[in-house]
């Protein structure tokens, strides 16, 4: 029988000690009417076999699609070092470090993660992750609610709608009201932002860059905020954190992200990385796990849970969060991901990135009908307004395994015409060619 | 060991992608860009695979030590199952390209995955649907009460509370309280969830009871009957904490039985890694009156066959992830069942629940056991015993580490007094049972005659007992430039 070593003596042997003549019996206190009416599984199968059913699962996706797919998701190199190592057992099968002195490496490790979490964003304290960026712009949410003590939320609608609904979702029964200030033609409309955080205000949440790819300063939202009480949580791409002004030195007090870009394959979907950073006198008002350097009996410097006293195990029903279980190996993978890259990988990364997505837009914008949703600046990612659907002209290419970017209609009303294409820096200026020339007899 | 910061080296690099021909400065303006470069680690492909090479030695994992973490599940990860979710047809695809016209055909083998494993999660808890949306137990939590709640809004219902047992997960009363509820906590009368306590405190009020069954001293709820009836009285649900139903495959199916909502922890049940906190996942299974309100989209099988997306659900609750869930991890979990089939799946509640069995008889008389009887996956013993000479669980539990041997739980659940929660797990064989039991009643005989000795372990780890107390004063989160 797969993974269980007991051989029939074991067995006898074992019943005997427990002072039972068949394993039925250890299950007498389940009634005999509430036995199973079925347990119609499929036989089980040799390694070998269920291995070649998941292989062939996954041979009935196209595969080779050539993709300008990104909102929030986006396929970069992931160095071969980062699966050898996070592949090791004694990470990945490893718990929660409840035992600190037989989890050091997964406790160092998360303090390294933190560390270069908040280097990158320019925050005092980073916690080991939540789920995904959804998660962590709910989490963060909650954290300013608790904080400033108010309850009305003021969300960008270039915030990513994939979160935004998760938010709605999330905070259905919790006493918040979430206000959405319209995009402003595919950018965020600083002024309406401004003029929606009022007294009653708990935080204003936006992302940089916007859904649409621009880039803006919001150095200025973040000190209107403050001075009206109310607390900032921005949401940032960690691969163009490299370059771009970051939340802190824009003066946010939390700063999430979804961590995928950095370590993490599409994987269709999960397992992601919620980044979550704040300042540090919102510490205590994060939820989830943070790991703290401390010593041991002999002095020497040791890592340990801390702050535990925010935590569901501890306060139960007055805890920060319910959150347990979080992206731990996903966090691991992003701190290797980034000791592998560096400053200079990761630069590089980002300027690459955006260099493609320039050389993609003018190629795009050259095809007759076709121009920019806005001549704001941008990352690796820009819309674009098509002469016809989006939908219509991306199913056309998908035909021929070209997804040219993310029809935004199901999402934005009145866009139906616009597309959104990323670039990383796995595009190539041939995959630029092919896909403005598919386009181009699509439209 | 030296942080991976502080091994950094300025001007080396490690893994460098190509260089671009424009800089940052060439493509926007001054004003977005940041001050100065992040200082991340500057080292070799070497530094930092040396590093962290080295750092997961400092670990204990189920690859290397027996883990008989209570209420975790800490079972062997079959390596097989690994290999076979790296396939790139599973890695390589953009969650979205399944929500674009004409992408539904693109990533069929994705959808079929989704769905066989909704499939499969539904005969094995006899639940109605699943959604695996939810990426670990708490989040599953948290979806199983938005459904509670969703139903009780469309029938109209005003209803304000829910109920824990006072045996339950600190997630439960958390899960409870973040979803807007009021939690009423009750007493356990000799383990079990009492009737009349219930009843007491039951009113229309009352949303729903969330219940860990075999619950958290690995005790199968007597009263389940007679709970469920009493909760159907005031049109309140059922919750079903999944975190203890490897005790039950092919032995109890919750929606046989009268539950409207389980989540299960994947991590625990079906045999994938939990990566040292994580990744998990947390599919939620539900009866018929709370399909309506699922997490959207759906994946659905059509007439001609072929698997598509379903964003048409005018009740649903929303999403509750971006895409569908931890795709990553549930596909470890389907390669498991299939490898297991019903009988494999059942054979490893029937060996859990006979080691963990023979782990306290072999226990009893060394340890206190306040629930002496057959247990179900894990049991509660108590260290309250050796109170005399001032050992307590958590020195028993540092003993167990200069052992070789991961601790089991401590001081959960809260309502037994020193209380350690032992759950070995089907894959451990008797020997390691054997020698396990053999190390600690001969750690508990020492803390008769050394406690001292006790008390100071560990001293075989790379570090000693730490100062907790000085880390969250200090509170030292990051390594300082």
């Amino acid at each position: 029988m797969p993974f269980i070593p007991h051989t029939p003596e074991d067995t006898g042997a074992m019943l005997k000690a427990v002072g039972v003549r068949h394993l039925d019996e250890l299950f007498a206190a389940i009634p005999d009417d509430m036995r199973p009416k079925s347990f119609a599984l499929p036989e089980g199968l040799s390694e070998y076999d269920a291995a070649a059913r998941m292989h062939e699962l996954a041979h009935r996706n196209a595969g080779h699609v050539l993709s300008f797919m990104g909102a929030g998701a986006y396929d970069h190199i992931v160095p071969a070092a980062v699966d050898a190592l996070t592949a090791r057992g004694e990470f990945y099968t490893a718990y929660t470090p409840y035992q600190p002195e037989a989890s050091q490496g997964t406790l160092q490790g998360i303090f390294e993660y933190q560390t270069a979490v908040c280097r990158l964003l320019d925050m005092d304290a980073a916690n080991a992750s939540v789920y995904d960026g959804g998660s962590a712009v709910f989490e963060a949410a909650m954290m300013c609610v608790r904080a400033a003590k108010k309850r009305r939320l003021v969300v960008d609608e270039c915030l990513n709608p994939l979160y935004r609904a998760m938010l709605h979702t999330l905070a259905a029964n919790v006493d918040v009201v979430i206000v959405t200030v319209p995009h402003a033609g595919g950018a965020s409309d600083m002024d309406t932002l401004a003029a929606a955080i009022g007294g009653d205000c708990a935080a204003v949440i936006v992302q940089n860059p916007g859904f649409f790819g621009v880039v803006q300063d919001f150095a200025p939202l973040a000190d209107k905020a403050r001075a009206a009480g109310a607390k900032s949580v921005m949401l940032v791409n960690p691969v163009l954190q490299s370059v771009l002004k970051t939340p802190g030195e824009s003066g946010f007090d939390v700063a999430v992200a979804d961590g995928q870009s950095v370590g993490m394959a599409l994987s269709f979907g999960g397992p992601y990385l919620g980044m979550m950073a704040c300042a540090k006198d919102m510490v205590r008002q994060m939820p989830g796990r943070i790991a703290g350097r401390t010593k041991d009996l002999d002095g020497k410097t040791g890592y340990v849970l801390t702050l535990q006293a925010r935590e569901q195990h501890i306060r139960r029903a007055k805890a920060t969060s319910n959150i347990c279980s979080n992206q731990a190996l996903c966090a691991m993978r992003s701190v290797i991901h980034l000791s592998l890259l560096g400053p200079e990988g990761l630069i590089r990364t980002a300027e690459l990135s955006m260099q493609r997505a320039r050389e993609s837009a003018e190629a795009l914008t050259k095809l007759p009908g076709v121009s920019m949703l806005n001549d704001a600046p941008y990352g690796n990612e820009f819309a674009v307004t098509l002469p016809k659907p989006a939908r219509q002209a991306v199913a056309a290419l998908l035909k021929e395994k070209i997804a040219p970017g993310l029809p935004v209609c199901r999402w934005y009303k009145g866009l139906e015409n616009v597309l959104l294409v990323a670039c990383t820096e796995k595009t190539r200026p041939a995959h630029i060619r092919r896909m403005a020339q598919a386009l181009s007899s699509a439209l | 060991m030296k942080t991976v910061f502080a091994k950094s080296v300025p001007g080396r690099t490690g893994v460098l992608p190509p260089k671009a021909d424009k800089t940052a400065r060439d493509m926007l303006p001054q004003n977005l860009l940041r001050a100065r470069r992040p200082a991340l680690p500057e080292l070799s492909e070497l530094d930092v695979v040396r590093h962290y090479s080295r750092l997961s030695r400092l670990n204990y994992g189920v690859d290397a030590n027996f883990y008989p973490l209570g209420s975790c599940t800490m079972k062997y990860n079959p390596k097989f199952i690994e290999a076979a979710v790296n396939y790139r047809g599973f890695t390589d695809t953009h969650p979205l390209l399944a929500q674009v016209d004409g992408g539904e055909a693109l990533t069929q083998g994705n959808l079929e995955a989704i769905w066989l494993t909704e499939q499969l999660l539904q005969e094995v808890t006899g639940m109605r649907a699943f959604t695996m949306q939810p990426m670990a137990g708490a989040q599953g939590e948290l979806t199983g009460i938005l459904l509670i709640a969703a139903y009780h809004r469309a029938k109209g219902n005003k209803k304000s509370k829910i109920i824990c047992p006072d045996a339950a997960h600190g997630t439960n009363p958390a899960t409870a309280a973040l979803a807007g509820y009021e939690v009423v906590n009750i007493v356990s009368k000799d383990g079990m969830v009492d009737p009349e306590a219930l009843a007491a405190v039951l009113d229309d009020s009352v949303a729903g009871l969330m219940m860990t069954c075999p619950n958290t001293l690995g005790l199968f709820e007597q009263h389940l009957p007679e709970i469920v009836r009493l909760l159907r009285s005031v049109d309140a649900l059922l919750y079903y904490d999944g975190a203890n139903f490897n005790a039950c495959m092919g032995r109890l199916r919750v929606g046989d039985v009268g539950f409207d909502v389980v989540h299960l922890n994947l991590h625990k049940t079906m045999g994938t890694p939990h990566g040292g906190g994580g990744p998990g996942s947390g599919p939620v299974g539900v009866s018929e009156r709370l399909i309506p309100f699922l997490p959207g989209p759906r994946v659905v099988k059509k007439a001609d066959g072929r698997f598509g997306l379903n964003h048409d659900l005018p009740q649903s609750i929303g999403r509750v992830a971006p895409f569908y869930g931890n795709f990553g991890v549930y596909l470890k979990a389907l390669a498991y069942i299939l490898r297991c089939g019903a009988e494999g799946l059942s054979r490893a509640t029937d060996y859990a629940v006979l080691n963990a069995n023979y782990l306290l008889a072999r226990l009893r008389g060394h340890l206190d056991i306040p629930y002496d009887r057959i247990c179900m996956h894990e049991f509660v013993a108590s260290a309250s015993k050796l109170g005399e000479y001032d050992v307590h669980a958590l020195d028993l539990a540092k003993a167990l580490l200069d052992k070789g041997y991961h601790a089991p739980t401590i001081y959960f659940p809260l309502i037994v007094k020193e209380c350690l929660m032992f759950e070995p797990t089907e894959t451990e064989s008797k020997e390691m049972l054997d020698a396990f039991c053999d190390d600690l009643i001969a750690i508990c005989e020492r803390a008769r005659t050394d406690p001292a000795g006790v008390k100071a372990a560990p001293v075989t780890l790379p570090v000693r007992r730490l100062d907790e107390t000085a880390a969250a004063r200090n509170m030292i989160l990051t390594e300082v430039e």
